[in-house]
């Protein structure tokens, strides 16, 4: 017997302390595999953002930074441009990357860095306890939202890919989704592409990934997976937002 | 042969292999186990219809799947 199938050498031992059914788990394991695949854990450098996943340091097998909440694309900027061998990957969520970190990842984008930033969306501000994310959808509710997000006071959502898609530097922008296999395999995909253009030099990269957080929406792990396919992905829709390799073409 | 290996003290008894995932519907959360978070962990109903395809382990997140061909 064969192990085909198992925790990637990418990952630590350390047991994950996310709810059941949390997508940070599946994206975590995905980077980990890839770590393997492209032989760059030896050189690559996480950073973890402020959010459930700001203990993604003790789970990833590879040099990792924990910078101030937001500031992840500005060190990852830093780290690259002293040292350019490295491979960078900002993991963060929305209330890191959309809403206090908009400025530097507006700016890391505008500049084309070579960083790849990986965008956990998961429409809630998970770690403080389900309140109104800038990601939240129109109607949906939340702890500081209860009858549902008011367009009239609350605003609209910020959808990061079409933002990012209006500015002429990004090299890479896609949006995926971890609710079911097949998209999980698109999601993985997806982090290959936005790690090897970072390895070619290509440019920024960013991929969004639409992920479960029950304990914040109130669902079972089961429901939450289905109201990304049923709800969630309407509105932000799936797919490639930018790809430059294939205009190179 | 293929196998499916249930790590029980990692499972976090989320369900998400449970639901679908399984092309021949052989997972299920155990009814009776209990693990020493509290959590019943998913469990292999008939080993011998697995075709090891792996999309228990794709979905997992912890991961507590390990597939053996």
């Amino acid at each position: 017997m064969k192990l085909i199938f198992g925790r990637p050498a990418g990952l630590t031992d350390v047991k994950q302390r996310y709810c059941p059914g949390c997508g940070h788990g599946i994206v975590h394991r995905l980077v980990a595999e890839l770590l393997v695949e492209l032989n760059i854990r030896e050189r690559a450098v996480g950073i973890a953002p402020v959010g459930c996943s700001v203990f993604a340091d003790e789970y990833f097998n590879c040099d990792m930074i924990q910078p101030p909440h937001g500031r992840g694309p500005a060190v990852a900027t830093g780290i690259k441009r002293a040292r350019p061998d490295c491979i960078l990957f900002s993991y963060q969520g929305d209330g890191d990357l959309a809403a206090i970190g908009t400025a530097e990842t507006v700016h890391a984008a505008a500049r084309n860095e070579n960083i790849t930033l990986i965008f956990i969306n998961n429409a809630i501000y998970g770690m403080t306890g389900g309140q109104l994310a800038p990601t939240t959808l129109p109607g949906m509710r939340s702890t500081t939202s209860v009858q549902g997000r008011d367009i009239v006071k609350q605003g609209y959502p910020i959808k990061v890919c079409e933002l990012l898609a209006g500015l002429d530097g990004p090299y890479y922008l896609v949006r995926c989704a971890v609710n079911t296999p097949k998209n999980i395999i698109r999601t993985k995909k997806a982090l290959k592409t936005a790690f090897q253009n970072q390895i070619n030099n290509k440019g920024f990269s960013l991929v969004e990934i639409l992920s479960m957080c029950p304990t914040g929406w109130g669902m079972t792990p089961v429901q939450a997976k289905k109201w990304i396919g049923e709800v969630m992905s309407k509105y932000y829709p799936l797919g490639e937002f930018r790809n430059l390799a294939k205009e190179e073409k | 042969m293929p196998e499916v290996k249930i790590l029980e003290e990692i499972c976090k008894g989320c369900g998400l292999c449970c639901d679908g995932v399984c092309p021949v519907d052989i997972l299920i959360l155990s009814p009776d186990r209990i693990n020493s978070s509290g959590y019943h962990p998913a469990m292999v109903t008939d080993m011998k219809k697995c075709i090891g395809c792996g999309y228990c382990y794709i979905t997992c997140p912890e991961p507590a799947i390990e597939v053996y061909k």
